[in-house]
């Protein structure tokens, strides 16, 4: 069996799956039964200041979209940080803690965008012996109406200075979780590791409304007739999050830098894609929300056996493998032709791939007599749109053309030789630069 | 003379062998991948899961559909087979509609139930399909179990006590392994000779040896295993059958349905065994439906199950009633044989139409003759050949615990030991835990 224990940041875990600062990591008794449950590390759900806790609202916290036959795809929520004292957390996170020395337990944190606040919790925090902290710079409802949370995610240089603060105030490592609700995550990922940030967290919550009742004409979740956005997580999110995630490790200015992975994670086969594109581990919340703590358990065998299929012996071995191959669409090679084949045997004649063709692609497929839908090389663009909406898998497959090869569509000889966009003839840049 | 599906006697050929090839296929076809994506995208993931409770042998059943679901069948597989190492067969012969199945929450809320049984299927065919054994021995222990009989509770305890590091060996009568799952059970039920092959994957974990034609009383004496051995767990089975006590049954022509069932299971051509044209069986569990299916797969043109009680009463399930009525079974309630009619050979049985009077089935007096070339008798089996000094308890050898005998030292488990219901799937439970516990006197 592969070995799944992680170090990240010096912190170990048996694995890399860590409950995400969320409601499932809101208490003592949720931690304790995470960990039986196998989860090797727990990001505790965001302090804040001492004093007066926050309120919640009392009535639903959550709205959610389902996929067919009511699969939970995504979930939004406007609960705010911990409502309980700020001395009960962190009583309760010196005890789990030293029962469970061989898990991460992490602190997330979120107090006013002044030294003094930081400077006040941080000792605090320190005297828990939990193994690092993530700053809450994400959430998007609520507490950024306060200038906590996305308020600071949003600006880098609030970024940079508070992580600075941190460092400075505290001894063991800082992870700094983003917020996606920005229009290019580099810039505040470049901003933590300016302010000396050991990792990078992401994503927080998307700012979203999941739905309108139209009864009520108003926006869920809907408390007295009102609603208000909130944060959106989930399996549907998981691609939005696989990019930020590839954008940070790419960026020559972050790339090699920790990633900690949070989006929709919910099998072993998302923690791979994550980790494939640089993440050192995952967080989790909707899954375990949807199921239950003891999904881990099939995140945990699954990868095992991905990874001893594959010969990995240890997560480190494949993180960041992918990286590499994520590039810029002006470096694909426009030299690589394929066409759409549909395997006739495998068909079904359901005959989606003719509408979505016909109706919005290239009509590069013939209905034929007796149902029998054919690809029309001499208009097929390789568009892959036909492969996404078949029902069948591997019943239409991309085929590349061989060197040597006419593309029937363009008329011209395919070659094996690579070529892109900055050196292509329509390309004014690149004829400009002869 | 008539041949063929009109045949008269006890007469091979009934059918054309096509035909009959046709009707012995797989009862439940395997999945194909996108099927199996399909049906295991119907599991909740419950809380708690109501079907792990109804499985004899704890399956965590949401966990391997979800690893189904994620792409990884061989590590569902994984998750089955650690807890039930026949998992292949009962995915098969599982009464599933009676256990995982019934208590399926999507049962109660729609009527039709997670298809736990073809998903258990999909997952450990696809890992055998492998030529993978999933688990590996520990180091050698050094100490030494006998098994008796090679049964689904004798090859499970082996399996686990080879696993730990225990040495087995398994004394079986028979002239091969399997137990029930090679002898009984409808052939329709473990196709393509599944039996032997899951027992050659079985024994892939080494450490058990198999000495075949070998029996309590025929070459063994309990004195004799408990002196070579660490401890000895008992796995016999229910060697003996119930007798009608009706005048006739005797006859040629009538014949104890396991027989039947064994002779089918292990015949070299189902299109040369015979089977009658009006063929009569008396029961109502499961060996009675597999026996009246069978005939009728064969091309019996009448087939019919006389049962003493009403259908309620009737151990076999709905859908096991159901495939029988579905093959073109009649199934006859609250009738009981008086007497096997012929003179020479079976020609007819008399019945005589029952009540419940007091708890007690009684004849109403009421008279029905059917015509029958075969008589067949499922109305249970019994220990046979019980050892000597074991004490025993309602017909079985007694158990407590996890298959503890009266005896130090020697354990018991499946059909023939007190307790549980008589299926595989509890009898590779008890075969488990006895291994467990053979293994904790052992290490103490």
């Amino acid at each position: 069996m592969a070995d799944l224990t992680t170090d990240f940041l010096g912190i170990k875990s048996p694995n890399p799956f860590w409950l995400a600062s969320a409601p499932p990591t809101d208490k003592e008794y949720n931690v304790r039964r995470a960990f039986e449950a196998g989860w090797g590390g727990v990001v505790w759900k965001t302090l804040g200041s001492e004093g007066p806790p926050v309120v919640n609202v009392n009535g639903p916290r959550y709205g959610a979209i389902y996929g067919a036959d009511r699969r939970l795809l995504g979930l939004n929520n406007i609960e705010l940080i911990t409502d309980r004292p700020l001395q009960t957390n962190l009583e309760e996170i010196t005890r789990v803690k030293k029962d469970y020395p061989d898990r991460a337990l992490i602190v997330s944190l979120m107090v006013p965008c002044d030294e003094e606040s930081w400077k006040a919790i941080l000792p605090m925090v320190e005297e828990t012996g939990a193994d690092g902290i993530e700053l809450n710079f994400g959430c998007p409802h609520g507490m950024a109406e306060r200038g906590m949370g996305s308020a600071v995610g949003q600006v880098p240089e609030y970024i940079q200075m508070v992580t600075e603060w941190c460092k400075q105030y505290y001894s063991k490592p800082v992870i700094v979780k983003l917020t996606p609700n920005i229009t290019d995550i580099r810039n505040p990922a470049r901003a933590a590791f300016a302010g000396n940030a050991d990792a990078v967290s992401l994503i927080n919550t998307i700012n979203s409304i999941i739905s309108v009742d139209l009864d009520q004409m108003a926006p869920e979740p809907m408390l007295d007739g009102k609603g208000t956005h909130g944060g959106y997580c989930g399996p549907a999110v998981k691609p939005i999050a696989l990019n930020m995630v590839a954008e940070i490790a790419r960026d020559p200015a972050t790339a090699g830098k920790p990633i900690s992975a949070i989006g929709g994670v919910t099998t072993w086969r998302d923690a791979a894609e994550f980790m494939a594109l640089g993440a050192g581990n995952v967080q989790v919340c909707t899954a375990a929300m949807t199921y239950g703590f003891r999904v881990v358990q099939e995140m945990i065998a699954g990868l095992s056996q991905w990874m001893d299929e594959k010969g990995y012996a240890s997560t480190a071995d494949f993180v960041g493998m992918a990286v590499p191959n994520v590039t810029d669409w002006q470096y694909l090679n426009l030299n690589y032709v394929t066409k759409a084949k549909i395997d006739q045997d495998a068909c079904i004649k359901c005959g989606r791939c003719y509408a979505a063709c016909e109706d919005t692609s290239h009509q590069a497929i013939w209905i034929k007599e007796d149902r029998v839908f054919e690809v029309n090389d001499a208009e097929c663009v390789a568009c892959n749109l036909c492969v996404d909406v078949c029902p069948v898998e591997n019943c239409i497959t991309m085929e590349r053309m061989k060197p040597g090869e006419v593309d029937p569509r363009t008329g011209k000889v395919v070659t094996g030789d690579y070529a892109n966009w900055t050196t292509h003839p329509n390309n004014p840049a690149a004829q400009a630069a002869e | 003379m008539a041949h063929g599906h009109q045949a008269s006697g006890i007469a091979a050929g009934r059918l054309p062998e096509e035909d009959i090839a046709a009707n012995f296929s797989d009862l439940h076809a395997p999945y194909a991948p996108h099927e199996a994506a399909v049906a295991a995208d119907r599991c909740y993931f419950c809380y708690d899961a109501p079907c792990v409770t109804a499985c004899p042998t704890d399956i965590d059943i949401p966990m391997f559909i979800r690893q189904i679901q994620t792409g990884q069948p061989e590590t569902a597989a994984r998750t089955i087979l650690g807890q039930n190492i026949l998992g292949g067969m009962c995915a098969r012969v599982c009464p599933t509609e009676t256990l995982c199945e019934e208590v399926c929450v999507r049962e109660t809320a729609e009527g039709k139930p997670v298809e736990i049984g073809r998903l258990q299927r999909y997952a450990t065919d696809t890992l055998m399909a492998q030529d993978v054994h999933p688990f590996t021995r520990a180091e050698p222990t050094g100490r030494r179990v006998a098994v008796v009989g090679a049964g689904p509770a004798g090859l499970s305890c082996a399996h686990r006590l080879a696993m730990l590091g225990h040495d087995v060996t398994i004394f079986e009568a028979k002239g091969k392994p399997g137990g029930l799952n090679e002898f009984g059970i409808a052939a329709y039920k473990s196709t393509d000779d599944f039996a032997a092959r899951e027992v050659d994957w079985l024994l892939r974990i080494g450490g058990i040896s198999i000495e075949t034609g070998k029996s309590l009383g025929a070459g063994l004496t309990l004195d004799g295993l408990t002196g070579g051995h660490d401890a000895v767990f008992l796995s016999i089975g229910l060697g003996g059958v119930n007798a009608l006590r009706a005048p006739g049954e005797d006859l040629p022509g009538a014949q104890d349905a396991v027989e039947f069932i064994a002779e089918l299971r292990q015949a070299d051509s189902l299109a040369a065994l015979a089977v009658g044209r009006n063929v009569v069986v008396i029961g109502g569990g499961m060996t009675a439906v597999d026996a009246a299916v069978q005939s009728k797969l064969l091309g019996a043109e009448n087939v019919t199950i006389a049962y003493r009680r009403d259908r309620a009463s009737m151990p076999a399930s709905r859908f096991e009633q159901d495939l029988a009525a579905a093959k073109g079974v009649k199934l006859m309630f609250n009738v009981m044989p008086v007497a096997i009619l012929g003179d020479g050979a079976v020609t007819g049985i008399e019945l005589e139409y029952t009540a419940v009077q007091n708890g007690r089935v009684a004849g109403t007096g009421e008279r029905v003759t059917l015509a029958a070339d075969q008589v067949f008798k499922a109305i249970g089996q019994t220990l046979d050949g019980a050892p000597d000094g074991v004490a025993l308890e309602g017909g079985k050898i007694a158990v407590t615990g996890a298959g503890r005998t009266s005896v130090a030292g020697i354990w018991a488990g499946g059909d023939c030991a007190s307790g549980g219901d008589d299926l595989t799937v509890t009898a590779v439970a008890e075969g488990r835990d006895a291994a467990m516990d053979i293994h904790s006197a052992l290490t103490a």
